[in-house]
C-alpha cells in the first residue's frame, strides 16, 4: 500500500465529479482526499486524488478513470518528482494568556493569522499534509476550536506539466 | 464538425430525426407520461419502427438481442421513474457484456427536477453505474448533439451501453436542428491501431511456443474478428477454446476447437488452459467464471499475450506479459503479416496430450435414460435445427448444457447473458434477434423458472409475429441453484423447487401460440422437427426433464481451473 497523488483533468460537465466518485466507491478504491476546481480553461476542471493501493490497484484506478468519457487526461504525479500544498484554516482559542505562544506557534510553522477577536485567531497555514499535521500536534487540543482543510493539490516539478 | 442543416423542429422531431439519420430500424419501447411527445413524432412517420414490449426490461433486452444478432446499435426508449428502473436489469446486462446500446428516456420538465415530481427518479444517478456513458440534456439545442454522440460512444472502444435522459419540457422546445455527421472529442479517443513493437513480441512468443493456446472471448465477436481468429488458428495450427461470450468465434465442428473454458468448461479446455506455456487472450478477461482461483491459475508458468480494446481488461485479474491495445481485427492483421511466412514449433507431443485429456468425454451423460436427458434435447435441437440457428438462452443448467452441447460454427448465433447472468433475458433478446433477422430460425432455451421471469413477451411475440420457438427445459427445479444446494448446501433444497407450476401448453395457447408438452425421450426429435417446420408459429415445447441431472464438468467456485469435478467422480 502505498500513497498515490492522481491529478485529473476533466470536462466540466454536470454530472462529472459523481462519476468520479462513483468509480471509486463502485470498485472499492480509498479516496484520502479529492479537491477539484477549474482550470485557467473555463471548459476544464483539475482534480487532485490522494489515494493508497498496491502498484496493481493504482494500475486499474488510473485504466478507470481514463475510461471515463469526460475525463480527458489522468496522470499519477507521485511517479515522478512533484510539488503537493494543502491549506489548513485553523481557529484556535487565544484570550490574553495564550496569546503571544500562539503568535509565536503560527510563526514557526509559518502560518498566518488572517481573523483576530478577543478570544480567538485564525490562521491560515499551507504546506503538505504532514506539516499541516504537526501543526496540529503541536498545538493544546483543548486550544482548536475548529479546522477546515483544503485537501491536497499537486503539480509537478520543472518542466513536468498536465495539459491538453 | 460536418453539418446538415434543416428547419427549425421541436425536440421530440428531433429525437425521431436523429434516429432516422442514424438509420435505426427498430425502437423497442414503452409509452408513457414523459415521452408522449416523442410517441407523437414517431406516430407521424414509418421509417423508424416501433417494437410494443409489455414490460421495459423486455425493451432492453430486444434491443440487445437485436445488437447482438446483428451488429447494429440497440436501441430503446422508455418513460421517466418507473419506466427506467425497470429497463436497468436490461440495461446492466447490456453494459456487462458490452453491448452497444442507445437508451432514451423521459424525465419529468426541467423545472420540476429535484422537487420529487410525479414519476421522478435520478435517471443519471441511478443508471451510472450500469452505462458506458450518460447525459441529461436540458437544452433542445444540445439535444442533437447528445445523441450523435451516444451512438458514437456506444459504437466505438470497448461498447456499451449510453443513456440519454431528456426531459419532457425539451421535447416541446424547438431549434434549429443540426445533425453532426461526425464528431470528436478530446477526451474520448479510443485506439484502434496496435503497437507494432508489441504486435512483434507476439509474434516471437507464438512461434517459439511448445504448449500453445488460444483463447479468446466476447471482443472478438464484438469487433467481427471471426475471419482474422480462424485464420491465425489455421495457419498456427494451435488449439483453440471460446468462452461463453466467445462461441461461434471458431467453428465447434473444428478439430482444433477444445470446447469452452471455465467453470463448466470441458476438460481438455481447462486442462490445456493451465498447462500451455504461451496463452494468446483475445479480446476474453479473466474472468472469475473462466479461470477460477487466480493464485491456482498462476501456479504455472506460462507466457500470457493480452489483445485488447480496454486497457483496464489488461492485467486486471492476472498479470500479462504481452499487453496489446487496440481493435481486435486490426491487430490480428498486423500478427498475421508477421506469421505468414513462419513456421511455428512442432506440437505433435501437446496434441497429443490433448487428445489424451480429449478422450475423457468430459461431456459424457446417460444416453439409455427413460426420462428425457436435458443434454440429448440439445443434441436434437443441434441435429433438428443443422447447427444453424440462432440460439438465445436464459441463465441456469440449461444455458451451459446448450453452450456445451449446441455447435456454434459462426458468430453472433450464441446470444446469452454472461457478465450479469440475467434470468429473463431469453425470451425477449429473441425477439430482436428474430427481428433483426427475419425468416432466420431462432431457439430459445430457456428453464420453467426463467420464461416466467419475462413470460409477458409471448404477447408482443403475438403481435409482431415472431415464429420463435421456446426450448424450455423444465426439471420443475432452479436447476443450477439446486445443483450447488446438492453439492455445497448438504442437499438441502431451500426454495429451489418450482411449485405450482403453470400449465405451459394452456399458457402458450392463452398467448395465442401453439404449446406441445414432450414427456418421452422418443418424442424428442419428431416433435423438434414438426415444430421447427412451422416458419410462422411461436412453438412453446415443454420437455419434462431430468429433475436430478447436473452439469458436468464443474469447479467449485474459489477453486482451480483444473479442480473439476467430473460426471465419474460422482
Ligand atoms: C434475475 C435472476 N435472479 C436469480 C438468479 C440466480 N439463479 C441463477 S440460475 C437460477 C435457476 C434458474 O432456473 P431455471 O430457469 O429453471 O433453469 P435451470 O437451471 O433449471 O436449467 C437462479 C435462480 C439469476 N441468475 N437471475
Amino acid at each position: 500500500m502505498t500513497r498515490h497523488i492522481i491529478s485529473v483533468l476533466v470536462e466540466n460537465e454536470a454530472g462529472a465529479l459523481s462519476r468520479i466518485a462513483g468509480l471509486f466507491s463502485a470498485r472499492g478504491y480509498n479516496i484520502e482526499s479529492l479537491t477539484v476546481a477549474p482550470t485557467e480553461d473555463a471548459s476544464m476542471s483539475r482534480m487532485t486524488i490522494v489515494t493508497s493501493g498496491s502498484e496493481d490497484v493504482v494500475e486499474q484506478i488510473t485504466k478507470q478513470l481514463n475510461k471515463l468519457i469526460e475525463v480527458v487526461k489522468v496522470v499519477d504525479l507521485s511517479e515522478a518528482e512533484h510539488i503537493e500544498r494543502e491549506l489548513m484554516l485553523i481557529k484556535v482559542r487565544a484570550g490574553q494568556k495564550e496569546r503571544e505562544d500562539m503568535k509565536r506557534m503560527a510563526d514557526i510553522f509559518r502560518g498566518r493569522i488572517i481573523d483576530v477577536s478577543d478570544n480567538t485567531y485564525t490562521i491560515e497555514l499551507t504546506g503538505d499534509g504532514r506539516k499541516l499535521d504537526a501543526f496540529i500536534q503541536a498545538l493544546d487540543p483543548a486550544s482548536i476550536m475548529e479546522t477546515v482543510r483544503t485537501g491536497t493539490s499537486g503539480i509537478g516539478r520543472g518542466n513536468r506539466v498536465l495539459r491538453v | 464538425m460536418d453539418r446538415v442543416k434543416t428547419s427549425t423542429l421541436t425536440g421530440a422531431e428531433i429525437v425521431v430525426r436523429c434516429l432516422q439519420a442514424e438509420g435505426v430500424e427498430y425502437v423497442f419501447g414503452y409509452p408513457g407520461g414523459a415521452v408522449l411527445f416523442i410517441y407523437d413524432e414517431l406516430f407521424k412517420q414509418d421509417r423508424v419502427k416501433h417494437v410494443l414490449v409489455r414490460h421495459e426490461q423486455g425493451a432492453a433486452h430486444a434491443a440487445d438481442g437485436y445488437s447482438r444478432a446483428s451488429h447494429k446499435v440497440g436501441v430503446c426508449l422508455v418513460t421517466s421513474g418507473p419506466g427506467v428502473t425497470n429497463a436497468v436489469t436490461g440495461i446492466a446486462t447490456a453494459y456487462m457484456d458490452s453491448i452497444p446500446m442507445v437508451i432514451i428516456s423521459g424525465q419529468v420538465p426541467t423545472h420540476a427536477i429535484g422537487l420529487d415530481a410525479f414519476q421522478e427518479v435520478d435517471t443519471v444517478g441511478v443508471t451510472r453505474p450500469c452505462v458506458k456513458h450518460n447525459m441529461l440534456v436540458k437544452d433542445v439545442r444540445a439535444l442533437a448533439s447528445s445523441i450523435k454522440k451516444a451512438f458514437h460512444i456506444a459504437t466505438t472502444g470497448r461498447p456499451g451501453p449510453v443513456l440519454v435522459d431528456i426531459p419532457k419540457d425539451v421535447t416541446t422546445q424547438s431549434c434549429e436542428f443540426d445533425y453532426p455527421q461526425s464528431i470528436s472529442m478530446r477526451s474520448y479517443n479510443p485506439v484502434r491501431k496496435g503497437h507494432a513493437g508489441q504486435i512483434k513480441k507476439a509474434a516471437q512468443l507464438l512461434l517459439e511456443a511448445k504448449r500453445p493456446m488460444v483463447y479468446t472471448g466476447g471482443g472478438v465477436i464484438l469487433s467481427d474478428a471471426a475471419p482474422q481468429l480462424r485464420e491465425l488458428v489455421k495457419l498456427l495450427g494451435f488449439p483453440c477454446t471460446n468462452t461463453l461470450m466467445g462461441l461461434g468465434a471458431y467453428p465447434a465442428t473444428d478439430r482444433q476447437f477444445l470446447g469452452m473454458p471455465g467453470m463448466h468448461g470441458t476438460y481438455e479446455a481447462n486442462m490445456s488452459m493451465q498447462h500451455c506455456d504461451v496463452l494468446l487472450a483475445i479480446g476474453a478477461r479473466f474472468d472469475d467464471r473462466v479461470i477460477g482461483n487466480p493464485a491456482h491459475f498462476a501456479q504455472n508458468p506460462r507466457r500470457i499475450i493480452h489483445i485488447d480494446i480496454d486497457p483496464s481488461s489488461i492485467s486486471k485479474r492476472v498479470k500479462v506479459d504481452v499487453p496489446i491495445v487496440g481493435n481486435i481485427p486490426d491487430v490480428l492483421d498486423e500478427l498475421l503479416k508477421l506469421l505468414r511466412d513462419s513456421k511455428p514449433q512442432d506440437i505433435g507431443q501437446w496434441w497429443k496430450q490433448i487428445d489424451e485429456w480429449r478422450a475423457k468425454d468430459c461431456l459424457r451423460y446417460d444416453r439409455n435414460s427413460t426420462i428425457i436427458k436435458p443434454q440429448f434435447v440439445l443434441e436434437k435441437l443441434y441435429e433438428v435445427t443443422k447447427g444453424e440457428a440462432f440460439v438465445t438462452s436464459d441463465v441456469g443448467q440449461h444455458q451451459m448444457w446448450a453452450a456445451q452441447f449446441y455447435k456454434f460454427d459462426r458468430p453472433r448465433r450464441w446470444i446469452n447473458s454472461g457478465g450479469l447472468g440475467t434470468m429473463g433475458f431469453g425470451l425477449p433478446a429473441a425477439m430482436g434477434v428474430q427481428l433483426a433477422n427475419p425468416g432466420a430460425t431462432v431457439a430459445c432455451v430457456t428453464g420453467e423458472s426463467s420464461i416466467m421471469m419475462c413470460l409477458q413477451e409471448l404477447s408482443t411475440c403475438k403481435q409482431y409475429r415472431l415464429p420463435i420457438k421456446i426450448i424450455n427445459l423444465n426439471n420443475k427445479y432452479m436447476g443450477m441453484v439446486r445443483q450447488w444446494q446438492q453439492f455445497f448446501h448438504g442437499n438441502r433444497y431451500s426454495e429451489s423447487y418450482m411449485d405450482a407450476l403453470p400449465d405451459f401448453v394452456k399458457l402458450a395457447e392463452g398467448y395465442g401460440h401453439r404449446g406441445v408438452l414432450i414427456e418421452k425421450p422418443a418424442d424428442v426429435e419428431p416433435v423438434l422437427k414438426e415444430s421447427f417446420s412451422r416458419k410462422d408459429e411461436l412453438v412453446f415445447l415443454d420437455f419434462i426433464t431430468d429433475q436430478k441431472e447436473n452439469v458436468y464438468p464443474m469447479i467449485p467456485g474459489g477453486k482451480g481451473i483444473t479442480e473439476m469435478i467430473l460426471y465419474e467422480d460422482l
